[in-house]
């Protein structure tokens, strides 16, 4: 599904910045990988180029979806293809309301892939039924898109994209962050509910925690720009009794 | 630029007007007055401190009137409309005679209520540098208007369905709205139509009296200038928002007094350029009474070659106390060579007000840009829903919703015949 081989990039503005220094890692679909790791990492920059952001500039390696070349794309041919980019900061946006937005979202997904435009009731019959799931209430669906939400309920409406437009490829960018239990619990169970043998999920954290709720099949260690160790569900709870300190001595 | 040349067409024209135009004997004196003042001034150049972002080059009386997409913003709306032609009113389109059941309506000059008001708004000395200043369109306008229309809404009423003044044809015409609102009174004004040069408006509005002004100039490709005195009187509410879009050259000139206690007045514009476009919004208010409100937005979405100008004043007279005047102007550029220029100013003889003024100019928000491209919107249409968005804070200074989503129509017209490109 995903693959990503030996990955290298560096700050666009500060070509010294060195930030990805040869990422490989790859998720089949069907399967949740996890990738934990110290602050400053490496882990967002590298969601951040997965997904296109301006600002970061590829100097080796690659990266594909189902064998198409994703750095080549434009942010939004990266969304058609299948990829979905659960931000760690979701941005507000005044003045765009969140139905008008998800609605665009979605047929320009569509349009893109050559399907139909979903029609106005289905789609508000979907967005009802997926935002109930996620507890989210009709009246935080008629405000602008995350303007005056929660941390909480900004991570939610991530999900409620997530569930929406339905990606092969999902990356939760340290969804987890700013999260009680129960918010964890909730945007957890969103995020199970969408596993299957069709899609990949990788979820970038910086704790075990998370894990409890949404299980990994594997787990990768990035330190300054690298995967330094990758193993099972355990070496999360190995990270959370240790720290990084011995792997990153060891790496 | 010699005046003497430059003037030297319109001369000729006025006095071929005056000479053969049956409308020239509504208020000659006036006329004539007013002529002389457009004239000394001679057309506007970059030396005139109001015009030094707006010259106004090669206008011709004969000047032919050029139309964009003929879609009037306005044209599912029930109104009272009255369609003037090359100038002159279409009584076979227009809803002159239902109207006239309702309000009293007179000719631009005949209207005797209008005593004092007629041409007075327009010539009052007010203090204050930029009201001195000579308005060439608005004496223009005065000069050589060939129709219009004189309105009175009697004490008390509420029209049930706006006036929609409509502007048709290709006649570079002169058209004038004289209207006074009684107490208590409230009426809704429509503007559309590429087919005026010059529109002059004076609106009086006695106390507690409330007037909605919405003008749509989207057809506009051409030239057209305006000129919008209001006073606005005790409790009174005036609201006045206009469209512009991609034309050769508009300039809006808005001078606005709040005259009694207790008034609000807000003057708003929604701007969208492409190509060689030139629009300003000139805007003066003049606070001369205690606890008035006064509001001006003005939102610009520029691109290609496309210029916005906000000229924007607030002047408190002393003794205005209680002043709460706001003003912010803001432009999105969406490519190199937009241009918005602002000039904001405060001029304050009163100890106890609170009046702000903010203006900015930038691209638009490139992390919301690439949050919505990352959920699939193509760059166009996160574009254009963030344009929609920001046009919005303009918008929203309507009161009526629908009238509102006419305007969001029009705009997404725009926005989306520039994804078309």
């Amino acid at each position: 599904m995903l693959k990503i081989d030996n990955l290298h990039c560096q700050l666009e503005e500060e070509p010294d910045t060195k930030i990805l220094k040869g990422v490989s890692l790859e998720v089949p679909a069907g399967e949740v990988h996890a990738i934990m790791g110290p602050n400053g990492s490496g882990k967002s920059t590298l969601s951040y180029v997965l997904s296109g952001r301006d600002g970061y500039e590829v100097t080796g390696g690659s990266a594909s979806i189902d064998g198409e070349d994703l750095l080549d794309m434009d942010p939004e041919e990266r969304a058609a293809a299948g990829l979905f980019l659960a931000f760690q900061y979701p941005v507000e946006i005044p003045g765009v309301g969140n139905m008008i937005f998800l609605r665009t979202a979605m047929n320009a997904q569509r349009k893109a892939r050559g399907e139909e435009e979903i029609s106005a009731p289905d789609f508000l019959k979907l967005v009802r039924a997926k935002a109930k799931e996620l507890n989210i209430s009709p009246e935080m669906m008629k405000r602008p898109v995350n303007v005056g939400f929660s941390g909480g309920e900004k991570k939610r409406n991530e999900i409620l994209q997530m569930a929406l437009l339905e990606p092969k490829m999902c990356i939760l960018d340290e969804t987890d962050s700013g999260l009680d239990v129960d918010a964890m619990k909730l945007v957890a169970g969103g995020v199970n509910a969408m596993r299957d043998a069709g899609r990949g999920f990788l979820v970038i954290t910086h704790y075990q925690r998370l894990l409890d709720h949404i299980k990994p099949d594997v787990v990768h260690i990035m330190s300054a720009g690298r995967i330094i160790e990758t193993g099972g569900p355990d070496l999360a709870l190995k990270v959370e009794n240790e720290g990084y300190a011995d792997l990153i001595g060891a790496a | 630029m010699d005046t003497v040349n430059t003037m030297t067409p319109w001369r000729e024209a006025f006095d071929a007007f005056i000479a053969n135009d049956e409308a020239a004997v509504m208020g000659a004196t006036a006329r004539a007055d007013a002529f002389a003042r457009f004239e000394a001034h001679g057309l506007p150049t970059r030396r005139h401190e109001y015009w030094k972002y707006t010259p106004v080059r090669d206008l011709l009386p004969g000047q032919e009137i050029l139309v964009r997409d003929g879609l009037d913003t306005f044209a599912d709306v029930e109104t009272y409309q009255i369609v003037f032609v090359d100038g002159r009113i279409d009584i076979s389109r227009s809803d002159r005679t239902a109207l006239a059941a309702l309000v009293e309506i007179a000719g631009p000059d005949g209207a005797p209520w209008m005593d004092g008001v007629f041409n007075a708004l327009q010539n009052r000395p007010i203090p204050g540098a930029m009201f001195q200043v000579e308005r060439p369109f608005a004496n223009l306008n005065l000069a050589m208007f060939t129709d219009g229309l004189a309105i009175r809404i009697p004490d008390g009423m509420t029209l049930d369905k706006p006036i929609h003044l409509r502007y048709e044809g290709v006649v570079p015409s002169h058209l004038r709205l004289e209207m006074l609102v009684g107490k208590g009174a409230s009426v809704t004004v429509l503007e559309s139509g590429a087919g005026a040069l010059t529109t002059g408006a004076e609106i009086v509005l006695e106390e507690g009296a409330s007037v909605d002004h919405l003008r749509s100039q989207t057809e506009v490709a051409g030239k057209q200038f305006t000129a919008l005195y209001a006073t606005v009187g005790a409790d009174a509410s005036l609201k006045s928002f206009t469209l512009c879009a991609d034309a050769a050259l508009i300039r809006n000139e808005t001078m606005v007094t709040m005259a009694g206690d207790n008034g609000s007045g807000s003057i708003a514009a929604g701007v969208m350029g492409m190509d060689d476009t030139l629009i300003d919004n000139t805007v003066y208010v003049s606070h001369e009474a205690e606890h008035c409100e006064s509001r001006q937005v003005i939102k610009s979405v520029l691109d290609g070659k496309a210029k916005s100008v906000f000229q924007g004043k607030i002047f408190v007279k002393k003794g205005a106390q209680k002043t709460d005047g706001y003003q912010i102007s803001q432009a999105v550029l969406l490519s190199d060579g937009a241009e918005f220029n602002a000039k904001p100013e405060l001029e304050i003889y009163a100890d106890d007000v609170i009046c702000s003024h903010g203006s900015t100019t930038g691209a638009l928000d490139e992390e919301a840009k690439f949050y919505l491209r990352s959920r699939g919107c193509t760059e166009r249409e996160a574009e254009a829903l963030l344009v929609a968005a920001f046009i919005d804070e303009a918008i929203l200074e309507i009161s009526d919703e629908t009238l509102q989503d006419r305007m969001r129509d029009t705009t997404d017209r725009w926005m989306s015949a520039r994804a078309g490109r």
